[in-house]
């Protein structure tokens, strides 16, 4: 068996680094053609990101991808595309950051039932194309995307002062702040501080991978994702299973938004961020849904951004990192399906091969003499 | 078009019901000329004109052209099989194409680089789908992203040094010509009337052909070709047998691979062609994140045509015109239309209960109840909820009509040369 | 289309030469010399795996040889796609129809070759030459119709057209009477004989010894990829034949001694299952199972056996009730059923018994989430699971190097071993097995039957779904015919011949002829006549006998002789132990294909 997993962790890595070369050549390209030079972007930045002021700030954001990621993973395993990411962590934010702002309560109870709302509405706000999909047959593709804007909508809606808003400062609104002893600390590191619930996501990556590769509902998803039909014969109930993993992926979207909620801004405000939710797409899709290979992917991602902001002081445009990004995605896709073919034939070859070499001796207990 | 076999399942349920033949001419009529009635009759209580108006109408028109160009681009990929996602993404380079090419060689130049621009993200969907064999969801969410991305660092580069523009828009853009056809002007004074259906029946119209873009006419005129192409030729019949029965269509000698590229390129070329249109004629600028989701509605309005462009036009039109309404500010419009929803549904728990569906009778009873209390208590519908209008009846509309549908039987799986037999 | 004067008997249509093709871990085919006389029924015959498939997918060009020549009318020819194959001359008729089913006949049949000029398709043009040739062969083709409306031996007309309407003049027919019944394989021997009178030359394979014997001119055999000898039909027997195809003595599944116990396992009355339209897929269908019986359900393929399997595993919504012991199943769900003890060996493995991508011990865990030892409470126990494979492997002689591998490495008769040891690990009570040896290679097929024999004398209540008459006589106690979704009749494996058991799987009765195969049975089955087979109630028995609900032919009863004259197709011969499966397998699907045997 050693072989066999030598050989798999080795292709395992072919993937991602193929697909990083090519990204690395591609977007090289694209500099060159806006006039700039690549190694001396890629110095920059690297440089740069460095800095213990920037690795700071990369983790935090990484573990907020991370968590995008995770969500996002929990429906591809089960070949469930959750596009609406998005619109999930966002209206779960808000209205955790509504009750954290109006409800009166011990600090850690706040933060720990400001957690739950964002859990609960996630989880509901997905339940709906949940609901639609297995009921009417909606692709969840969409549902999800439209869900995405109506959420946005409202919560645009809700927070104006006349409602569930207030105004702070000057100009903007905002939901009513969260009372500072419901501020979840940091953790202080030499440039900065980085975001406690960091503490969450990590424990989430590794019930992510419990619950999925150790537990029975985990096999029920996989075996879906692998196989439909070998999973119903197998007495799966797809529509059961459509609704809890929706209802699970919502629920970590909902997560989304706390690192910055709990930790940073207390309060959502108008621009509270969006997009999270894409990039926990093509994160999930770069960390090929593994809990390690999509840390490593955030930490890729956010570290992408952060060191760009450098770029514009010395006259590359820092939108190229939307390029690399975008780039790498489509790369690692490509990238994983040629790996994926060629081990699977690799295997039958190889199984081919020692089953005739076992066979070259007679008296196999074929049956049928010739 | 989900991974998961369960739309498979209950498609399937209702092949023998949803066949090919469709509704019937009269029916259609009858159908039209009563919710005419309905619509006007909704009019006169509310006094919300503007649900039937000229201006109204034209800008239905002008926003269900790019969302039906982005639903004929999704049926002819769909149709070979290939389940096409990246139409945001090809819609999002038409927009940027088009306005680039607008700003510097002129506007119909700008809608030919536009398609080009739209018709590369689909050789890009195609060499991963085809000759990769990525999951078709997969790679169109990729291109999606490469779509962002790339527009994102063109205008970084370009649009940042021209007049007015910036990382997230263009300069202003010349225009293409329009149109007025004749018999406009005697039907606005008509629509200014506020009569009974007829002043109804004057501002549609009035919409339609008052000021139309050319391209707007060149955009309507492909829906009929469509269909032309991929039901009356050689090379729309091999098209269609790869989305039916590509093994089938492979040991006959039709190349699979290749139709399955030209497919998705069109496919992209139309989506570019849509983006264009939104920065060229909807609006007149390129501006980050206008699309705002067309290129998926536009799929919407695919499957609820049943994959046919004559379906699809319908759709895009229902969908067009919440569009309208959304960009016009109409609360007050959107606010009307809210009893029109509750009549319509009200009529269809009685039919439902007539025909023993006690469940439908009972959700559209709710529904409808919902919306007149809605209704009542209000005056106008808050501006963010309009904003969002054309996307939940984009979901409203799937939901209910999701059931009776016949995509192309081979549509979303990756297929390998000599799986044949 | 003008037909060509017949060609003299000598000419040589088609002349394969040392045809060698191999697979990654396989031979499939190897030094194939066939001659094919043109104007003539040429047959080709071999059990599943022989290496038949990927022959003639090298003669439609859909593969390479990677030795050897073939000519064709005497000129050496090449071909690197179906198009070359097509331009040739030669045209396919598949198994699985190639056609698409939300496109009409004259758009299946045109397609690649459609007229009319400036890209546009001259529907009438193509209409007109579609029906000119459907008339001059007698195929009684409609243009307009949607195929998926269409019957399956409509179907094999369309495809025939398709080829015709290419200019075939030899055409390949790949078990062309694999899913038809009586009437229709009489009908299509007719039309074979109107092509070949037109000049026409013809390869039909099949591993139906006595169609092949009723229908072709000569017949060549393959076995093991290559060939073995080339014969006239007035010179063999079927039994011969057989042996030619299979190289020696099989191994017979049968079973003699009773080890059925008076302990009620599985009890099933009234089962019903419509499609969408209404119409019963399984109508008013009862059985029972005791404990240490194996009841055998003998039917074509598209009779109800897949309705069957899927209501009793609670996969298709049904009316009626099932019952397990003294537990009542209607109302439970698939796990809960699979929980309660019942085993499933499913008819497609790869779609439903297996997660081609999954690891071997993964796989052991498929269908058993919810039992140890692959899981302790909501837990997957890794280290049972692996355990329990390692043994699994090693009772059923599961050929892999290792449980790591992914299952689709393995060959399809190894696949197969590994879901029959699955199933019957957890000392299930009933057992569903569903084509158990279906394009499983000889041995694998002997260890398969082994360990159903073994597991029945220990009480296991089997049921056995198979298209393979010998392997149904052999190992069942009793059997029952199902046809068009009812049970027409049982019959007892002791006395029964294949003839009658195919004659009543059929409807017992072609125009014209008396339906003494075999005596009319009861209603829903159920009752095991002695001795002989219960003929079906079907509307050609009907002409004969008495309508009603117990339609008894006036000299039948128990002990009537069966009139052996005629031996129907859709049977194996008399007594013979060869394989008369019904169903190439998955050599489609399977990349070693052909090559199920070692070299």
């Amino acid at each position: 068996m050693k072989r066999f997993d030598l050989e798999r962790f080795g292709l395992g890595l072919a993937a991602p680094v193929l697909a990083l070369i090519v990204a690395a050549l591609l977007s090289s390209i694209a500099l060159v053609i806006s006039g700039n030079s690549p190694l001396h972007t890629f110095n920059a930045m690297l440089d740069y990101g460095t800095q213990p002021e920037t690795v700071v700030q990369t983790v935090n954001k990484s573990t907020i991808y991370y968590l995008s990621g995770l969500a996002v993973a929990i429906g591809f395993r089960m070949n469930l595309f959750n596009i609406g990411v998005d619109g999930q962590y966002q209206i779960a934010a808000f209205f955790a950051a509504v009750v954290g702002g109006w409800l009166l309560l011990p600090g850690p109870v706040l933060i720990v039932v400001v957690v739950l709302v964002a859990v609960v509405v996630g989880a509901l706000w997905a339940g709906i194309a949940a609901v639609l999909k297995v009921t009417r047959g909606v692709s969840e593709v969409i549902s999800t995307i439209m869900l995405n804007v109506i959420g946005g909508g409202i919560v645009a809606y809700l927070l104006d002062p006349s409602r569930l808003g207030t105004i702070v400062g000057t100009q903007q609104v905002t939901t009513k702040p969260m009372p500072s002893d419901a501020y979840l600390p940091g953790i202080p590191v030499s440039g900065g501080e980085i975001y406690g619930f960091i503490v969450v996501a990590i424990a989430c990556g590794i019930a992510y991978w419990v619950l999925l590769g150790r537990t029975r509902f985990g096999f029920d998803l996989r075996a879906t994702g692998l196989s439909e039909t070998a999973a119903v014969a197998s007495g799966v109930s797809v529509r059961k299973m459509v609704i809890r993993t929706m209802l699970i992926s919502g629920g970590v979207a909902g997560l989304v938004g706390m690192p910055l909620l709990l930790g940073g801004s207390h309060a959502y405000a108008q621009d509270f961020p969006t997009g999270y939710g894409f990039s926990g797409i093509a994160i999930a899709l770069l960390g090929r849904n593994n809990p390690i290979g999509i840390a490593l992917g955030a930490l890729l991602w956010s570290f992408l951004e952060q060191s760009a902001q450098i770029l514009d002081l010395e006259g590359v445009p820092k939108e190229i990192v939307t390029i690399m990004q975008g780039v790498t995605v489509l790369s690692v896709v490509i990238a994983y399906e040629l790996v994926r073919r060629f081990s699977l034939v690799q295997q039958q070859r190889r199984v081919g091969a020692e089953l005739r070499a076992a066979a070259g001796t007679p008296a196999a207990g074929e049956g049928s003499p010739a | 078009m989900t991974a998961t076999g369960l739309v498979e399942s209950m498609t399937k349920a209702s092949t023998a019901a949803g066949r090919r033949r469709g509704i019937r001419w009269p029916l259609w009529l009858l159908g039209i000329s009563g919710l005419l009635v309905l619509v006007s009759i909704v009019r006169l209580v509310t006094g919300a004109n503007d649900i039937t108006s000229s201006g109204t109408t034209g800008a239905a028109l002008r926003l269900a052209v790019p969302i039906g160009l982005a639903g004929l681009g999704g049926l002819w990929s769909e149709r070979s099989g290939v389940v096409n996602i990246g139409l945001e993404g090809q819609l999002i380079l038409g927009t940027w194409f088009g306005a680039w090419g607008a700003y510097e060689f002129g506007p119909w130049w700008g809608v030919i680089v536009g398609i080009i621009g739209g018709a590369l993200g689909g050789l890009v969907l195609a060499i991963a789908t085809v000759s990769f064999g990525v999951d078709h969801i997969v790679a169109g969410v990729a291109i999606t992203i490469l779509g962002g991305g790339i527009t994102r660092f063109l205008s970084a580069l370009i649009f940042v040094n021209t007049p007015g523009g910036g990382v997230t828009q263009s300069p202003s853009l010349p225009r293409i010509g329009t149109v007025t056809l004749p018999g406009s002007g005697v039907l606005h004074d008509i629509e200014q009337k506020h009569w009974f259906v007829v002043s109804d029946v004057a501002g549609i119209l009035g919409g339609l052909i008052t000021q139309v873009s050319w391209l707007t006419i060149v955009a309507v005129l492909l829906v009929p070709l469509t269909y032309l192409v991929l039901w009356r030729t050689k090379f729309g019949l091999r098209l269609r047998s790869c989305g039916e029965a590509p093994g089938a269509a492979e040991s006959l000698g039709v190349n699979v691979y290749r139709m399955k590229y030209t497919a998705v390129i069109l496919s992209g070329g139309f989506a570019g062609l849509g983006g264009a249109f939104l920065s060229l004629v909807a609006t007149n600028i390129y501006r980050e994140g206008q699309t705002n989701g067309r290129g998926y509605i536009g799929l919407a309005a695919m499957i609820f045509g049943n994959w046919m462009p004559g379906g699809l036009a319908l759709g895009s039109g229902i969908f067009g015109y919440t569009d309208a309404l959304q960009l016009r500010s109409g609360g007050q419009s959107v606010h009307a239309l809210l009893l029109l929803l509750a009549i319509v549904l009200g009529l269809l728990a009685i039919w439902s209960l007539y025909r023993g569906r006690r469940v439908r009778a009972a959700t559209s009873v709710a529904v409808a109840a919902g919306a007149l209390i809605w209704f009542l208590t209000s005056d106008t519908v808050p501006d963010e909820f309009v904003g969002f209008a054309p996307h939940l009846t984009t979901l409203l509309v799937l939901a209910l009509a999701a059931q009776r549908l016949r995509p192309p039987a081979a549509d979303g799986k990756p297929y390998r040369r000599g799986e044949a037999g | 289309m003008t037909s060509a004067p017949a060609p003299a008997r000598d000419t040589i249509a088609v002349q394969l030469r040392g045809i060698t093709k191999r697979f990654p871990g396989v031979v499939a085919n190897r030094d194939i010399d066939i001659a094919v006389r043109a104007g003539t029924v040429h047959a080709i015959v071999g059990e599943n795996g022989a290496g038949k498939s990927t022959l003639m997918k090298i003669l439609y060009g859909m593969q390479k040889p990677d030795e050897g020549s073939i000519e064709v009318d005497g000129r050496p020819v090449s071909f690197s796609s179906p198009a070359d194959a097509i331009s040739a001359g030669i045209g396919m008729v598949h198994q699985h129809f190639m056609l698409a089913d939300n496109l009409t006949v004259l758009e299946n049949v045109v397609l690649g070759a459609e007229p009319g000029g400036f890209g546009r398709l001259d529907f009438g043009e193509a209409r007109r030459r579609i029906m000119e040739i459907s008339d001059s062969y007698g195929l009684g083709v409609t243009p307009d119709r949607l195929v998926e409306e269409l019957g399956v031996g409509d179907r094999q007309r369309v495809e025939i057209l398709k080829v015709l309407y290419r200019g075939a003049r030899i055409l390949i027919l790949d078990e062309p009477t694999a899913v038809l019944v009586p009437q229709e394989v009489d009908e299509l021997f007719g039309n074979l004989q109107e092509l070949k009178s037109e000049g026409i030359t013809i390869l039909f394979i099949s591993h139906k010894l006595d169609e092949v014997l009723a229908v072709a001119d000569e017949i060549t055999v393959v076995r093991r990829g290559t060939t073995v000898a080339t014969v006239l039909p007035a010179d063999v027997t079927a039994r011969r034949l057989a042996e030619l195809m299979v190289g020696g003595e099989l191994p017979s599944p049968e079973t003699r001694e009773s080890t059925v116990r008076p302990e009620v396992v599985l009890e099933v009355r009234g089962l019903t299952v419509r499609a969408e339209e209404g119409r019963p897929l399984l109508d008013d269908v009862s059985l029972t199972i005791h404990a240490g019986e194996v009841v055998g359900v003998a039917g074509v393929e598209g009779n109800g056996q897949a309705e069957l399997v899927d209501a009793i595993m609670g996969l298709r919504p049904a009316t009626g009730t099932v019952r397990l012991g003294d537990r009542d199943l209607t109302e439970l769900d698939t796990r809960r059923r699979r929980e309660a003890g019942i085993g499933f060996i499913p008819e497609d493995r790869q779609r439903q018994g297996l997660l081609l991508e999954a690891p071997l011990w993964e796989n052991r865990i498929l269908g058993h989430q919810s039992q140890r030892p692959n899981v302790t409470g909501p837990w997957i126990d890794r280290a049972g699971a692996r355990a329990d494979t390692e043994r699994i492997v090693r009772e059923y002689d599961v050929r892999t190097p290792g449980i790591d591998v992914a299952a689709s490495a393995l060959s399809g008769g190894n696949q197969q071993k590994l879901i029959v040891g699955r199933e019957m690990s957890g000392d299930p009570v009933l057992l569903l097995a569903a084509h158990p040896t279906r394009g499983v290679d000889v041995g694998a097929q002997a260890q398969i039957w082994d360990a159903l024999r073994d597991a029945r004398a220990e009480g296991l209540a089997v049921l056995l779904i198979s298209a393979d008459l010998d392997e149904l006589i052999g190992l069942s106690d009793s059997i029952e015919v199902i046809l068009r979704g009812r049970i027409v009749g049982s019959a007892d494996p002791r006395t029964v011949t294949p003839e009658e058991l195919g004659s009543a799987m059929t409807g017992a009765g072609e125009a014209g002829e008396r339906t003494e195969h075999g005596v009319a049975g009861g209603p829903a089955g159920g009752r095991h006549g002695a001795g002989t087979v219960a003929a079906a109630d079907s509307e050609e028995a009907g002409r004969h006998l008495a309508p009603g609900p117990d339609p008894v032919p006036p000299d039948s009863g128990p002990g009537a002789d069966p009139d052996l004259d005629v031996p129907l197709p859709g049977t194996a011969g008399p007594g013979l132990t060869g394989t008369g499966t019904t169903g190439t397998g998955d050599l489609a699907n399977d990349p070693d294909a052909g090559g199920e045997e070692r070299p």
